[in-house]
């Protein structure tokens, strides 16, 4: 139980000051800029999109700024500051196989069409603090090489190759399934189908979700994956707005994709094949892609028939334990005045003290 | 709705203006504007105004459609003095380009289109190709060429 309590107006008001003292720090240093952020603190911004289910880098990086680089705090600014927005359409599905490639690698087949494109990681970086980043001049401006042949237009996607042969369950949309669930407009339900799974981890918590997904690794739930593949770049937003009744593209999103190919045995009625566990995600972070195929993966037991034994394959406690807003607010919320109910466990306590203390005496008198 | 892609495009050549004018940066379609031998006179239909596109995205990428996330999109609808509607759609939150992107798209339904279609659209259309081509050229510049180690014990 809450209680109003007045009396704290003062505090707040200086309170709101000093942290925007705090957040300013050293005033002899320039101000961080929303753009400085976008651009050098990408990502940083990708994960506070992703998770806020924004679209903006803009925004993400203004909500960054605010939060001082709390970035559940800023995913929290960015989920409250989207539903002052109406929603204009529902997009076209968006088509990864036509993505302007920028990272594309498979652990699964060396040799793939369209190549193993490594792009922007640190996978192969030394891990050692670059001291260079920090010297007085900076590290100016480093330019990459540029290749005199752009890669191929629309590289397949490696999990496709196994489609031919069989071998791999096919994905493809069923003309009979119904809207897709929308979290954003409908509470979560159970038991949940793929596409309310999918929404749910693509907007989960990173570490919660990475999390789940080490632990079907260390054998709870697991499935002997391989990464069949991961990519990373644009993909044009296409939609069909009511008045003009035809589709156009509103511009492009850098996402992150990961297939992953998981062993199945097969059952009565399937044959041996591999089985998918998919990942996407705003902007480059394959850490998160990674982990959400994992868990889409686990999640996926009860279509196989697999007997759900562990926390990853639990549909209700991941999709209702995934999201950090929800996460951060009830544990939070820990911090609001509780004065009355504490003083009634107070009371209770000290009463149930007595009652101790007295039957301590009687035995102590028989 | 959702179906309307898969079919023939009513109206591809208008689409793909509207999706250039929508990735063009509200500099670039200023200057265009202003280098048109007269400013062309305009109403608002619907003033530029900034709302939500739900992205839908596909298990497995070719299976069935999911709610991936939100975008920010800036709309506008204007008419020209003629009579001429035009629409714009673009991602991100400026207001200013929603409603040159609309003006455009307006004249490129009047009869200055050939003009503008080989003058603006095609100078914009070359500029988006490039930063394409460059950024896939420096993607194509960390491509893997694998090479066989040859071991020591195999017979050459």
């Amino acid at each position: 139980m809450y209680v109003a309590v007045k009396g704290g107006e003062k505090a707040i008001l200086n309170s709101h000051k000093l942290i925007a003292e705090t957040r300013r720090g050293n005033s002899e240093r320039p101000e961080i800029t929303i753009e400085q952020i976008a651009d050098q603190l990408g990502l940083s911004v990708d994960r506070v999109m992703a998770e806020g289910s924004l679209y903006d880098r803009g925004l993400a990086a203004l909500a960054v700024k605010q939060a001082q680089g709390d970035l559940v705090e800023a995913i929290f600014l960015l989920r409250a500051y989207r539903t002052t927005l109406p929603r204009f359409a529902m997009s076209e599905p968006i088509d990864t196989a036509k993505m302007l490639v920028q990272r594309r690698v498979s652990a699964a087949y060396k040799d793939i069409p369209g190549g193993q494109v490594l792009g922007p990681t640190y996978d192969y970086t030394h891990r050692l603090l670059d001291f260079a980043l920090a010297a007085e001049g900076g590290v100016g401006m480093p330019e990459a090489p540029v290749a005199d042949e752009a890669l191929d237009d629309g590289m397949p996607h490696v999990a496709d190759l196994l489609d031919y042969e069989d071998l791999i369950e096919p994905d493809l949309p069923d003309p009979d399934q119904p809207e897709a669930f929308d979290l954003t407009r409908e509470p979560m339900s159970c038991p949940a189908e793929r596409d309310q799974r999918l929404q749910n981890l693509a907007r989960g918590d990173e570490g919660f979700v990475l999390a789940l997904a080490y632990s079907t690794q260390r054998g709870y739930g697991g499935n002997h994956p391989f990464a069949g593949e991961i990519r990373m770049g644009e993909v044009a937003v296409e939609i069909v707005p009511e008045e003009l009744g035809f589709a156009i593209d509103i511009g492009d999103m850098v996402v992150t994709e990961c297939h992953m190919i998981n062993q199945f045995e097969g059952s009565a009625d399937r044959p041996p094949q591999f089985t998918r566990g998919y990942g996407l995600t705003y902007g480059h972070n394959e850490r998160k892609a990674m982990a959400m195929a994992l868990v889409d993966r686990a999640l996926r037991a009860r279509e196989f028939g697999e007997v759900a034994k562990y926390p990853a394959q639990d549909e209700e406690f991941v999709l209702y334990h995934a999201d950090n807003v929800e996460a951060a607010g009830f544990v939070s919320h820990l911090k609001l005045p509780h004065y009355v109910d504490f003083q009634a466990e107070l009371s209770l306590i000290r009463q149930l003290r007595a009652e101790y203390e007295d039957r301590q005496q009687k035995d102590a008198a028989q | 709705m959702s179906h309307a892609s898969k079919h023939e495009h009513p109206n591809p050549a208008r689409a793909r203006w509207m999706g250039i004018f929508a990735r063009a940066s509200a500099a670039d379609l200023q200057k265009a504007l202003d280098g048109l031998d007269a400013v062309p006179a305009y109403e608002f239909l619907r003033r530029p105004e900034t709302g939500l596109v739900m992205v839908r995205g596909r298990s497995g990428g070719t299976g069935n459609p999911f709610n991936f996330g939100e975008m920010s999109v800036t709309r506008c609808a204007i008419r020209l003095a003629e009579g001429v509607t035009g629409h714009s759609y673009a991602a991100g939150r400026d207001m200013k380009k929603a409603e040159l992107a609309a003006v455009f798209d307006a004249l490129m339904q009047t009869d200055r289109r050939m003009t503008l279609e080989t003058g603006v659209v095609a100078a914009l259309a070359r500029k988006q190709a490039e930063a394409r081509a460059l950024k896939s050229r420096k993607a194509a510049a960390t491509k893997v060429e694998f090479f066989t180690m040859v071991r020591g014990d195999n017979p050459l």
